[in-house]
């Protein structure tokens, strides 16, 4: 990797005038990705802002109505986290599915989320579970947050603190991985929400993205047959060597019925 | 059995080390004032070098050195050979480009070494790699099979027309026309056996030491077999003599025919460490590796075989393309040739075979040998070929493999394609594999996955291989361009304790163990005061590696043939010392004793008194215990088995699961059978690995899509099932130990295995034929009719 | 940059100035020596350099050395106390859990952390938690054996 200048501060505020003081500087949070690139030689930031130090973004809690997830807690804590298994056991669930033991053990909510890979498990939770990303500066609902392929409605220098998930009725997740990275080829969320069901795709497309017709037709009818028949257009999902659009558009559908096979039976 | 000697299941001598963290690969050893050295290698897949601009990189604080292809021309030196040479049926040699170590008029493909940077850290060597600006001139290129032959396809050398390195053939072409002629019926198939990259866990390193006040070198290095680099690194590329070059190959981390070949890096820090007169080290990155180690297999065929009404074997006819990448590697022409069409007939009387094939060139990573070797291509093409015939015979598949198995009363058995089998009994092996696998039970097993909503299919194959890389006339007759023998050395020291120096090279294999055994079972000395010595040409005196599963059918025997001569010598020294003659005396469990006598002196006493000769008798026998052996075996080994897998297809997305393995195989006599499980396991592993998950995919430019272990599919724990595995013995006829070897089996026969099961499970899907790896997107491709 | 990164390295405080870019593996290896943690990739896939910090398994490829800083470190070397195996490198030697050796380090940390959160895994639990361990050479049947077994007897021991 190339060289570059590494902090960690204590502070957000702290951490905000590095970034604002250097272009180039980049958040590190648990460095799953960011690393990699970088060893790669595809990332070269002037500046890494090592987040583990400040206080208060690694902590779980419940709201009674909703879980918040800190942007530092690890995927093998909100695996293991008696809170969110008891809020969401759906997101408990998913957070096990991510990667491996060791990337679990230092990959976090925040950077997943921050980074928005198209084939990251989160992004589907975060929208299927109509959640809230809260940064240093605002809330972004779910539905404003994923834009593009890597790009999320963050702008430069905003740093993710949380994200609050408000509790659902029922939830699950259904994950086709890819059998190398173990990334979701397919990953679906369906959710039955305060404001009614969702479904949300992750890593068949540029970004996470729901399926208004699935959703309708759970509504009507909360059964996995309802979803037979609703065809997935493949023209807009991604298609590498591990499974063309064509594949992955049938396989949101078997995930679909899948994550609502598990909530009915 | 002898406590820890031959057939025990002694748990390893080397294993401390390891589950310590106190191995020493290449990696972990560090040379005083080492430098580092980074390969700048070809982003594109042919071009010619217009320019090497180097300036910016040496300008760099901490930069020592860059060298480029020229520099290495300048300095007389050599290119890379190949250690075998084929003749096309015309009779003409192979197209046998030059092949230096640093490329200085044009790149091959994605990865050629192009210039080195020599730096005073890792990092430093890193960043002036990105300062060395090369000037290419971008040519068209050809990346497949199906590119190079294409008519008027760009060139990879100019003398090689049609991109065809050789065009051999092998077997008879008009016996097997007749019997094609008089044949009932014909089952034909298409095979594509996808190119793998062997991903050895360990990443290939090299360092060059050069000690200018000895003027010799030493080359540590990640290789199967130090003594054939010595030979060929210094005799073809760097004109070292063998007495002032030393190449040591501590613990390796695996190799699977990968480590095998003599590399470029290899030649390239051993002449670079003189250049700068400084240790000089490389280590490959992963990414590295998937561009710079050989890659294998990637055949494509057609085959043909004729059938008589009743489902007899009348002959076999098979045309191959084979692809050999931009440069010859050192075993690559031998690998679909000798290694491959040799053993088409399987483990069946087919009386007439004819196989040719065109060896070609394409602008990819050279291929040489991986696990198997020729073997596992032979054995796939032929059971599926066999399994599809039984389909369309309607015969039973294991029935129809009994109906034409070569039986037990028919060895030696001469086969159409050159080998000869010395023995075997093939049914034993399904029968012994047919009962572990609970076969007469699996449509239970099958209505119980259907109950699960999954498609359950099984599988069987059968194989044979020829292993212990051979007998050197024949080799030779065959194109090798060295013998392929080995060396033991067994050194008993003063006070009883051995040292054995072998030409075997353990990368995984255990022989520090299994060799112990061997001299535990010989001279009844105790398993702890015996070592194992390999890998190292400044202490054995010679040898030629580990490859082919060859090590202890033929480095074993060897060993075993040194061990004789300790023996005799000890016997007549004890005779010396009992006073008795030397015909009377027996050696047993480290006692050397008089026939009907209650005289004896123990092997220590007899070693002491080789070292001490004060009672000793010197006019008839040179004091000390030391004797070395080299072994060349009369014929190949021919272990084969049967494997039978059962699999799982999710029919919603197409997903493969093995759910069950056996495998019954005929190794021979087994000196471990801890180890030659373990052998087994990985084996087949890397047989599922390549009918399910792994697959080398370059675009049509030639850059590798799967260069990484993201999207280059190894086989996980949880991607295979626990395996059954059973023996069946019928002891090698021509090797004093009767083995036949095992590193290879379970890679050879288990692909078919699979693959026959994935369609055996879509029976209901009229699903005729899947190429590797049966990935689920395949297998869902299929199952819609778009196979 | 030059940073200061200091942590307990198998009982033993340990201290040193590295460049920013330092990874943790690098450091451990280079500077310090223990070369028993190794890598075999570049994109944590292969787990050969799997250590714990703070008493969890990380790869130590995808980790600064800075990131380090002030932690507790446990590698391979650590693994053995005062010349006795550890009961899971024993399950390893028992089992032919090893044959190259290499991803072997990796592998046992990996299943130390396993056990700590599960002391009695099943065969799939095993498998399924290996997921980041990569091994060439066993096809991971003896592999799952060993820490089967290494487990029983951490439990009983």
């Amino acid at each position: 990797m190339y060289e570059f200048n590494y902090h960690r501060p204590t502070s957000l505020d702290e951490a905000r005038k590095i970034l604002g003081d250097n272009d180039e500087a980049k958040l590190l949070a648990g460095g799953m990705t960011l690393l990699p690139t970088m060893k790669m030689r595809l990332a070269s930031p002037s500046d890494l802002v090592d987040l583990s130090n400040i206080e208060g973004l690694a902590d779980i809690s419940d709201s009674g109505d909703a879980i918040e997830i800190g942007a530092m807690v690890c995927h093998a804590e909100v695996a293991a986290s008696d809170v969110v298994r008891a809020a969401i056991p759906a997101l408990s669930d998913l957070a096990d599915s991510i990667g491996d033991a060791q990337v679990r053990n230092r990959g976090t909510i925040g950077g997943s989320v921050a980074n928005s890979d198209p084939a990251a498990d989160y992004p589907a939770a975060v929208l299927g579970l109509n959640a809230v990303v809260k940064t240093d500066r605002r809330e972004i609902s779910a539905d404003d947050y994923f834009k593009a392929l890597f790009e999320t409605a963050l702008e430069p220098g905003e740093i993710v603190i949380s994200v609050r998930f408000a509790k659902p009725e029922r939830a699950a997740y259904s994950k086709f991985p890819n059998p190398a990275s173990r990334y979701a080829v397919v990953g679906v969320m369906v959710a039955e929400t305060a404001e009614g069901i969702r479904v949300a795709v992750t890593g068949a497309a540029a970004c996470a993205y729901r399926v208004t017709a699935m959703e309708d037709a759970l509504s009507k009818d909360f059964s996995a047959g309802a979803l037979e028949g609703i065809a997935v257009d493949a023209a807009d999902l991604l298609s590498d060597l591990h499974a063309s659009a064509e594949y992955r558009a049938h396989l949101v559908g078997v995930m679909a019925r899948r994550a609502v096979r598990q909530l009915i039976a | 059995m002898t406590e820890n000697g031959f057939g025990a299941a002694v748990r390893r001598k080397e294993d401390h080390r390891f589950i310590t963290g106190l191995g020493q690969f290449v990696d972990d050893i560090n040379r005083p004032h080492q430098l580092y050295a980074q390969i700048i290698r070809s982003p594109i897949a042919h071009g010619k070098i217009n320019k090497v601009d180097v300036d910016a990189a040496i300008a760099m604080s901490g930069v020592v050195a860059v060298f480029t292809g020229a520099d290495m021309a300048a300095d007389g030196v050599g290119g890379i050979p190949c250690g075998w040479g084929i003749t096309s049926k015309d009779g003409s040699p192979m197209v046998e480009p030059g092949h230096p170590p640093l490329a200085a008029e044009c790149v091959r493909y994605v990865g050629d070494q192009v210039a080195v940077v020599l730096a005073e850290t890792r990092a430093i060597a890193r960043d002036a790699a990105e300062l060395v600006d090369v000037d290419y001139a971008e040519l068209p290129s050809v990346a497949n099979l199906e590119s190079a032959s294409a008519d008027g396809a760009p060139l990879v050398w100019d003398d090689a027309k049609g991109n065809i390195c050789f065009d051999w053939e092998i077997g008879d072409k008009s016996a097997t026309d007749a019997a094609f002629a008089g044949a009932d019926q014909v089952v034909t198939i298409d095979i594509v056996n996808n190119r793998l990259i062997a991903n050895a866990i360990e990443p290939r390193a090299a360092i060059g030491d050069y000690d200018a006040g000895k003027d010799e070198y030493t080359l540590y290095t990640t290789s199967q077999n130090p003594h054939v680099i010595r030979m060929l690194m210094g005799a073809f590329v760097l004109s070292i003599p063998e007495h002032k070059l030393r190449v040591i190959a501590p613990d390796v981390g695996g190799g699977f025919g990968s480590k095998i070949c003599h590399y470029a890096e290899e030649a390239i820090v051993t002449w670079a460490s003189r250049k700068v007169n400084r240790p000089v080290k490389w280590t490959a990155d992963r990414s590295e590796s998937f561009i710079s180690d050989a890659h294998g297999r990637d055949h494509v065929s057609h085959a043909e075989l004729a059938m008589s009404k009743d489902g007899d074997f009348l002959g076999l006819r098979v045309s191959t393309r084979a692809n050999l990448g931009a440069y010859l590697s050192t075993f690559g022409p031998a690998v679909p040739t000798i290694l491959y069409a040799t053993l088409l007939a399987g483990s069946y009387k087919t009386p007439a075979i004819h196989a040719e094939v065109k060896a070609m060139f394409t602008h990819t990573v050279p291929v040489d040998s991986y696990r198997g070797a020729g073997r596992p291509e032979a054995s796939y093409l032929l059971e599926r070929l066999v399994d599809k015939a039984a389909k369309q015979t309607g015969i039973d598949p294991i029935e129809l493999r009994r109906r034409n198995f070569i039986q037990p009363e028919d060895f030696p058995y001469q086969t159409p394609v050159a080998l000869e089998y010395d023995t075997g009994d093939y049914d034993a092996a399904v029968v012994k594999a047919i009962e572990l696998a609970d076969y007469a039970n699996f449509d239970q097993r099958r209505e119980e996955s259907a109950a699960r909503g999954k498609l359950r299919g099984v599988g069987i194959s059968t194989y044979i291989e020829a292993c212990g890389i051979a007998p050197s006339n024949v080799a030779g007759a065959l194109g090798a361009r060295a013998g392929l023998y080995e060396v033991g050395t067994v050194r008993v020291n003063p006070t009883g304790s051995v040292t054995v120096l072998t030409g075997s090279h353990s990368h995984g294999q255990g022989h520090e163990t299994t060799f112990a055994q061997l001299v535990v079972e010989a001279l009844g000395v105790d398993f702890d005061n015996v070592d194992i010595v390999h890998g190292d040409t400044g202490k054995v005196p010679f040898g030629m590696g580990t490859y082919g599963s060859r090590s202890a059918a033929v480095g074993g025997v060897a060993l075993m043939n040194a061990l004789e001569k300790i023996r005799t010598k000890a016997k007549k020294i004890a005779a010396h010392l009992l006073e008795a003659s030397e015909d009377d005396i027996e050696f047993k469990d480290g006692q050397l004793s008089v026939a009907g006598t209650d005289r004896s002196v123990a092997f220590g006493d007899v070693a002491m008194a080789a070292y001490v000769p004060h009672n000793y008798p010197l006019e008839t026998l040179e004091p000390g215990l030391e004797e070395t052996a080299f072994y060349d075996p009369k014929n190949f080994t021919f272990p084969a088995g049967c494997h039978i897998c059962e699999v799982e297809v999710d029919p919603d997305t197409g997903v493969v699961q093995v759910v069950r393995f056996t495998a019954g195989d005929d190794f021979g006599r087994i000196i471990n059978p801890m180890i030659v499980d373990g052998q087994v396991h990985g084996g087949v592993t890397q047989g599922i690995g390549q009918a399910l998950y792994e697959q080398c995919v370059y675009d049509d430019s030639g850059q590798l899509l799967t260069g990484s272990m993201m999207d280059y599919c190894l086989p996980k724990a949880d991607n295979v099932p626990n395996f059954a595995v059973t023996t069946n013995v019928t002891p090698c006829t021509h090797n004093v130990l009767g083995v036949k070897g095992c590193g290879e089996a379970g890679a050879i026969g288990s692909p078919s295995a699979v693959i026959n099961a994935v369609l055996n499970a879509l029976s209901d899907y009229n699903v005729d034929d899947l190429q590797m790896p049966a990935t689920s997107e395949r297998v869902w491709q299929a199952m819609q009719g778009n196979g | 940059m030059s940073i200061n990164v200091s942590f307990t390295l198998n009982g033993e405080a340990v201290s040193a100035h590295v460049a920013s870019r330092t990874l943790l593996v690098e450091m451990i290896r280079e500077r310090f020596g223990r070369t028993g943690t190794h890598v075999g990739c570049d994109t944590s896939q292969c787990g050969a350099c799997v250590i714990h910090v703070d008493g969890r398994s990380v790869k130590s490829c995808t980790m600064l050395a800075a990131q380090a800083d002030g932690t507790e470190i446990v590698t391979i070397e650590g693994v053995a106390k005062n010349g006795q195996l550890h009961p899971m490198q024993e399950a390893f030697r028992e089992h032919h859990g090893l044959q190259c050796g290499f991803c072997t380090p990796g592998m046992i940390m990996s299943a130390l952390d396993l056990v700590k959160q599960n002391p009695d895994p099943s065969e799939k639990e095993i498998r399924e938690w290996l997921e980041g361990n990569l091994c060439r050479c066993t096809g991971y049947h003896n592999i799952v054996r060993a820490i089967k077994a290494g487990a029983d007897s951490m439990r009983v021991g």
